[in-house]
């Protein structure tokens, strides 16, 4: 009594940044037609992630994790991948060329944790107002610690 | 009040010109330039003026925030050459309110009152991906009780009945059809009655919970469930008469709007929308949750990837759906309709009294909620409007490290400028309705 289909593991695979595209192409080849979600986690309070020894020896743990999760129509699988992005260099390769799905994503990406996609069309905010400072889904973005400003109000 | 140009331009707001100035302070030609120019020119000049404009210019419009026919407040830039759209770009965002960041805070027990209202139109199908991303990181998705796993499947079956009435509500007002809107919203509140007695309310139920569901169906249910699946199919036949055969509406929606199979692919557009291009993907047939192995029903399909395709898609899945629930109203066993587990469950409330235990634990549940172990999992289920997905990343606490909703409105907004482009700034109003979008759960 199974509920979910996919209640064997997850295939989850890490990927290191440099090789992103490269394995999006292959996995596109493979059958992988459509990117079915693309978003980011920000690890700044919570650094250690469970590895196997295998994942732990090839890729080094980063404050952000780009996850992208592919979806197989025709093999009825889908697959995981989750990218290391440093606080340093907060840039990565934009999937649009390979899955043009991916744009309204990536720009939430973009707008919620400040990870910039090389090659995106149209990066820009796409939730928060255009001149907003600061990204909200990042961990050290506190929850209401924006002073409301309304327009006109006696001061 | 009215302030001076210097004083707006003192304040920095973003409005510049476009405040108002008081007659005082502005110099006699702008008064007369204001006072309408076009007025006073005579029927020559207008046309002398008329001529210097070339026929191939383009404008750019704003179709929203406030347009009725954007179902809520999306915002669309439309370049326009005459009625043709040759762009369009959607804005959004004006409902945002950080559901997301919301979502870190609250505990597993409390976050279905936040996923539940993300999709407003079908809110069972979000607490129920949530519920079942929490079980898997729990591991206990293998454990739930059989009476819970029909009791989710019935009420996500109902709630995509009631999703797809709202459709046809909407949809018919937004093509003109104003009755339809009154016959869609009165058949949806029939099965919004039925939730109201099993679940308290209307919408944002809060019912579906980790581990199973929030009560056991009161008495009388299945009365309620033959009632409404008795009802329905002579008001369906009503709707085909009304609008299927009708030739206005055909015309209306019929070649507007088209995608392939490949654009709607290549756009991640789930759902009705990658339906209607012909390609039978359905996540309840070929990804199976819940027990949608154990029940039969079609999976519709269209073939011309329009706006009509969709329209019919959606109303033969209601009829599908009544399928299905029939299908459950004969296998609803009896039995628990949560998990035993202590651990998730709090214990039930005439223990309370007897056990001193019993109520530090309840206390504890409530208030800590209950740890979920590392990890992280990702579930996606078929909702009215395509894949929902739900993605924990789970740190060990009894709050979601980060919670993500793959939201199906918000991806296949993304497919709209493609099926508006060429066509008429009419069928651009099609092609939003086609698209059902709930706006609360783009914007999260």
């Amino acid at each position: 009594m199974t509920q979910t289909a996919g209640a064997t593991a997850d295939d989850v695979r890490f990927v290191a940044k440099a090789d992103y595209l490269k394995t999006l192409t292959a996995l596109r080849i493979e059958g992988f037609e459509m990117c079915a979600d693309l978003t980011a986690v920000d690890f700044l309070t919570h650094p250690g992630r469970p590895l196997t020894a295998e994942v732990a020896s090839r890729i080094t743990l980063e404050r952000f994790e780009l996850v992208v999760n592919l979806l197989s129509l025709s093999q009825r699988r889908r697959v995981r991948l989750r990218v290391q992005i440093s606080e340093s260099d907060t840039s990565i390769d934009s999937a649009f060329d390979l899955y043009p799905g991916t744009e309204a994503m990536e720009r939430e990406v973009y707008d919620m944790f400040g990870i910039t996609f090389n090659g995106h069309p149209d990066l820009t905010r796409i939730l928060m107002p255009e001149d907003w400072i600061g990204f909200p889904l990042r961990k050290d973005y506190s929850q209401g610690n924006i002073p409301v400003q309304f327009k006109g109000a006696a001061s | 009040m009215i302030k001076n140009a210097s004083e707006i331009a003192s304040a920095g707001t973003s409005e510049g010109g476009q405040e108002l100035q008081l007659r005082a302070d502005m110099s006699a030609k702008a008064v007369l330039r204001e006072s309408g120019a076009v007025l006073r020119m005579s029927e020559s000049q207008v046309a002398s003026l008329a001529d210097t404009r070339s026929e191939d210019q383009t404008m750019i419009i704003n179709m929203g925030p406030q347009h009725p026919s954007t179902h809520g407040v999306l915002r669309l830039m439309l370049e326009l050459k005459g009625e043709t759209v040759l762009r369009c770009k959607p804005v959004i965002g004006y409902l945002h309110t950080g559901m997301e960041k919301t979502g870190e805070s609250l505990t597993y027990m409390q976050g279905g009152t936040n996923v539940t209202r993300m999709d407003y139109a079908s809110p069972l199908n979000n607490e129920l991906v949530f519920s079942m991303a929490t079980e898997k990181l729990l591991g206990i998705d293998g454990d739930i009780p059989e009476r819970a796993v029909w009791i989710r499947m019935m009420l996500s079956e109902l709630n995509r009945i009631s999703s797809h009435l709202l459709f046809m509500a909407t949809n018919g007002m937004d093509i003109g059809a104003v009755s339809m809107m009154l016959y869609g919203f009165r058949e949806r509140e029939e099965v919004l009655r039925f939730f109201q007695k099993v679940t308290g309310l209307r919408m944002n139920h809060n019912f579906i919970r980790p581990g199973g569901v929030a009560a056991d169906l009161p008495a009388g249910w299945r009365d309620d469930v033959l009632g409404l699946l008795d009802a329905l199919p002579e008001r369906l036949a009503e709707y085909e008469i009304l609008m299927t055969g009708q030739p206005i509406w055909r015309e209306r929606l019929q070649g507007v709007g088209v995608i392939t199979r490949d654009e709607a692919i290549a756009l991640s557009a789930t759902g009705p929308i990658l339906r209607s291009t012909g390609l039978a993907w359905d996540l309840r047939r070929d990804l199976p949750y819940l027990h949608y192995d154990e029940v039969e029903f079609d999976v519709i399909v269209g073939s011309y990837g329009d706006a009509f395709d969709r329209y019919s898609i959606r109303l033969n899945e209601i009829r599908e759906s009544m399928r299905i629930v029939r299908q459950i109203l004969d296998r609803m066993p009896q039995g628990d309709y949560r998990i035993q587990d202590k651990k998730v469950t709090p214990p039930p409330r005439g223990r309370i009294d007897e056990s001193m235990e019993a109520l530090i634990h309840h206390f504890k549940i409530f208030t800590e909620g209950f740890k979920v172990p590392e990890g992280e999992a990702y579930v996606a289920i078929e909702s009215p409007r395509g894949e929902i997905g739900c993605y924990i990343a789970s740190d060990g606490s009894s709050t979601p490290y980060r919670m993500h909703v793959r939201a199906p409105s918000f991806v296949n907004i993304q497919s709209m400028p493609l099926m508006m482009h060429g066509g008429l700034i009419a069928d651009a109003v099609a092609v939003i309705s086609s698209v059902d979008p709930v706006l609360g759960e783009v914007d999260r």
